[in-house]
């Protein structure tokens, strides 16, 4: 961890855990010396990191421009209404994690979204209805 | 293999340009395409191990509404296919040994090349990204090789200058006044920067760039540097982007590997390294002094300027800071000469421009047309149209910071001045179709709840002022507004515009005073008569039952989630106003249309 900026060391450990558990990064802090407050700071500006345990499927669903006007707030309603899904929250049963990201630069084949590393495009409703119920 | 003397590599480039390489090349597209299962194709292809066949994977081939495109190029022609999927395999391979296409999966539209003038994508989708050999072979280092023999950093400069390439991260400075001050400061240490934080909903030429041509930027990155004589550049790459950051990564162990970065590079005592530092998905780090914030490991905000990076940048030493696509220009302008270079575009800005165009038209992917190109040839001619027929009502240019351009104004060439007359901003390139069952007061909304969120909070009027607009935009999108929140909206723009401290304040009331100029009509419309002409302002929608065509059968209210649906078996049913949510939910289900809405 020598040499790494804060923003670095958060990456570090969020890749490693698949999140950012508090009680870690208490004794990261302590042993690199880095005041919390400095981390902390760091820790809640960056939408990308999440203090809690994240499912074993990400589902990263754009929100751009491209997606919107085609509708991928219909896609996203869908989720939180039939698969109980909330933005940046995970299911109980740490399968599904949703996150409503800003553009994932695939406006081409707007609506899209990403599962983990995947990409899905031209999605509709009952397309992505599909796709996790394929998951589950 | 390290080339330690520039001769030594020139050989080398010169014996892998004479390389005799397969008659029949298949170049599948493995970046923007892999949404639609490109690499499942690509691994196919492969899988045939045809000895007369040479698949290459590559990056985006532009017409990306055709996704997954393969490009197959035979003795003597060039076949560009779409929507291809792994049953057309066979037939593609068959037809290619005897110079002939499939019609059947051939790119229809021819339109949407003919009239672009590919310049800084040519090789995106013809090499394989991260094959140095490759990017060699279709000329590619020959701009850096001549400049570290044959320029002095000032030559550099009068070429850009000569080229009158402006950034094209969407201020537009001049790309050679950056380096020149850059190069004139005297520092210890000097840093390039490249920008690819590309975080504009509805943008995507960057991740375009990055993913299929990362050569091409490193080479521009080197030519950057050894003009403004810096030693250490960075990638700042969003990490909404895995393959940029994979293809950029695996792109620099190469160009290390080959001796091209590192120290002493080929043997001329020019010292570059580069490092990848990815994002962590705050949109504000697009801004310069944020991004470098960033990478020095704080809080993303920005600060106020001057001084300017260039000046006083990262880690306080004169900094230069350019978009991904400036750097790729560069290669370009000192393989052709400043002045060749200017010849296309308009007087105040050279060189071509790459939009990528979405929304709701016909053929979306990325567009490369020269600086000056009126908006109706980008989406009518090149983009073919509105998509099922509709009417198209405008373009959102430049994202969340741009604005929406009605139809009358298509006329308008695409530059940064005439945009910016406009009200909107031509921003990094990111065109938006909208058509009439999108409205303008809900696209405001949404632009300003997207900057509202992403905010860093530092100075008030954007922090509080974006907020405040956010609610007035909520009120009337859900038939509450007053007449007079179209004043305050139009006050309240101009004071955040005028009062923020960096470009994301500065420009997030576009939309909303763009919308107000051009489509003045729908926020009365929805003020007064409590109506949204697109049906998009669910608050606003009304769902009834047309008697003639009801025929009683009672599904839409044994569905209806609020048992707002009234009427008995066999006869007309009826919605109740006052109970229902606007769900939709009958409006989807009515076997016989009987329900409409307004």
């Amino acid at each position: 961890m020598k040499n790494k900026s804060n923003l670095e060391i958060l990456q570090e450990i969020q890749e490693k855990k698949n999140y950012i558990p508090l009680d870690y990064l208490d004794k990261i802090c302590k042993k690199n010396k880095i005041p919390k407050s400095k981390i902390f700071g760091v820790l809640t500006f960056y939408s990308q990191f999440t203090t809690y345990p994240r499912g074993k499927y990400l589902i990263r669903i754009c929100e751009g421009t491209a997606c919107h006007v085609k509708g991928s707030y219909k896609i996203i309603e869908m989720l939180e209404n039939e698969f109980g899904l909330e933005n940046g929250k995970t299911t109980s049963d740490m399968k599904f994690t949703l996150q409503v990201v800003a553009c994932l630069g695939s406006c081409f084949i707007a609506p899209c979204m990403m599962i983990n590393n995947d990409y899905y495009g031209n999605l509709d409703v009952e397309k992505v209805r599909k796709i996790i119920n394929s998951l589950k | 293999m390290k080339f330690r003397k520039i001769k030594d590599f020139k050989d080398y480039c010169k014996k892998t340009r004479e390389k005799k390489r397969k008659n029949i090349k298949v170049k599948v597209c493995i970046t923007g395409c892999r949404a639609k299962g490109a690499l499942d194709l690509y691994n196919e292809f492969k899988k045939r191990k045809d000895k007369e066949i040479e698949v290459i994977p590559t990056g985006c081939h532009k017409f990306c509404s055709g996704a997954p495109v393969v490009k197959v190029e035979t003795f003597s022609e060039n076949f560009l296919y779409q929507n291809v999927c792994i049953n057309d395999i066979d037939e593609i391979i068959k037809n290619a040994k005897k110079d002939r296409p499939v019609e059947r999966i051939l790119l229809k539209d021819k339109k949407f090349f003919e009239l672009q003038e590919i310049k800084v994508l040519k090789n995106c989708g013809e090499i394989n990204p991260v094959d140095i050999e490759d990017y060699i072979y279709y000329g590619g280092f020959s701009s850096f090789l001549n400049v570290i023999e044959n320029f002095t950093p000032e030559k550099v400069i009068e070429e850009l200058r000569k080229s009158k390439l402006r950034g094209r991260g969407g201020a537009g400075f001049p790309t050679y006044k950056k380096w020149e001050i850059v190069k004139n400061q005297v520092s210890d240490e000097k840093f390039v920067i490249c920008n690819g934080d590309e975080g504009d909903p509805g943008a995507f030429m960057d991740r375009t760039l990055l993913e299929g041509v990362p050569f091409q930027i490193i080479e521009g990155m080197l030519i950057c540097a050894y003009t403004i004589g810096a030693n250490k550049g960075f990638f700042y790459i969003r990490a909404e982007y895995p393959i940029a950051v994979l293809h950029m990564s695996q792109a620099i162990k190469e160009c290390y590997k080959y001796g091209l970065l590192g120290k002493n590079i080929l043997g001329t005592g020019f010292d570059f390294d580069v490092e990848i530092k990815k994002g962590a998905g705050a949109f504000v780090c697009g801004e310069e002094t944020a991004l470098i914030a960033s990478i020095e490991g704080k809080r993303g905000m920005p600060r106020s300027r001057p001084p300017f990076p260039a000046e006083k940048g990262l880690f306080g030493k004169p900094t230069c800071i350019n978009n991904v696509e400036t750097f790729a220009n560069i290669p370009i302008i000192i393989n052709e000469g400043g002045e060749s270079f200017s010849k296309i575009g308009t007087e105040k800005s050279g060189g071509t421009k790459i939009f990528s165009l979405a929304g709701k038209v016909k053929n979306t992917g990325l567009v490369e047309i020269p600086l000056g190109t009126p908006l109706w040839k980008i989406i009518y001619e090149i983009g073919g149209g509105a998509i099922n027929g509709r009417k198209i009502k405008g373009v959102q240019t430049g994202g969340p910071s741009g604005g929406c351009i009605p139809v009358e104004y298509f006329n308008t060439p695409t530059d940064y001045e005439t945009l910016a007359e406009l009200g909107s901003i031509m921003g990094s390139g990111g065109m938006i179709v909208i058509d009439d069952k999108v409205c303008a007061v809900e696209l405001a909304r949404y632009f300003l709840d997207f900057v509202q969120k992403e905010s860093c909070g530092k100075c008030v009027p954007c922090r509080i002022g974006t907020k405040r607009m956010l609610e007035i935009l909520e009120r009337i999108t859900k038939g509450k507004g007053e007449i007079e929140d179209i004043e305050k909206l139009e006050k309240l723009g101009n004071y955040i515009k005028e009062t923020s401290l960096c470009g994301l304040g500065q420009t997030a009331p576009n939309p909303v005073l763009t919308t107000l100029k051009y489509f003045k009509e729908e926020y009365i419309l929805h003020i007064k008569d409590k109506k949204c002409i697109a049906g998009e302002c669910k608050e606003l929608i009304r769902y009834f039952i047309i008697p003639e065509k009801c025929v009683g059968c009672g599904l839409c209210k044994k569905n209806c989630p609020v048992f707002a649906i009234e009427g008995e078996i066999k006869k007309t049913h009826k919605i109740n106003e006052e109970k229902c949510i606007k769900c939709g939910l009958c409006f989807t289900i009515c076997k016989f249309k009987a329900i409409e809405k307004s």
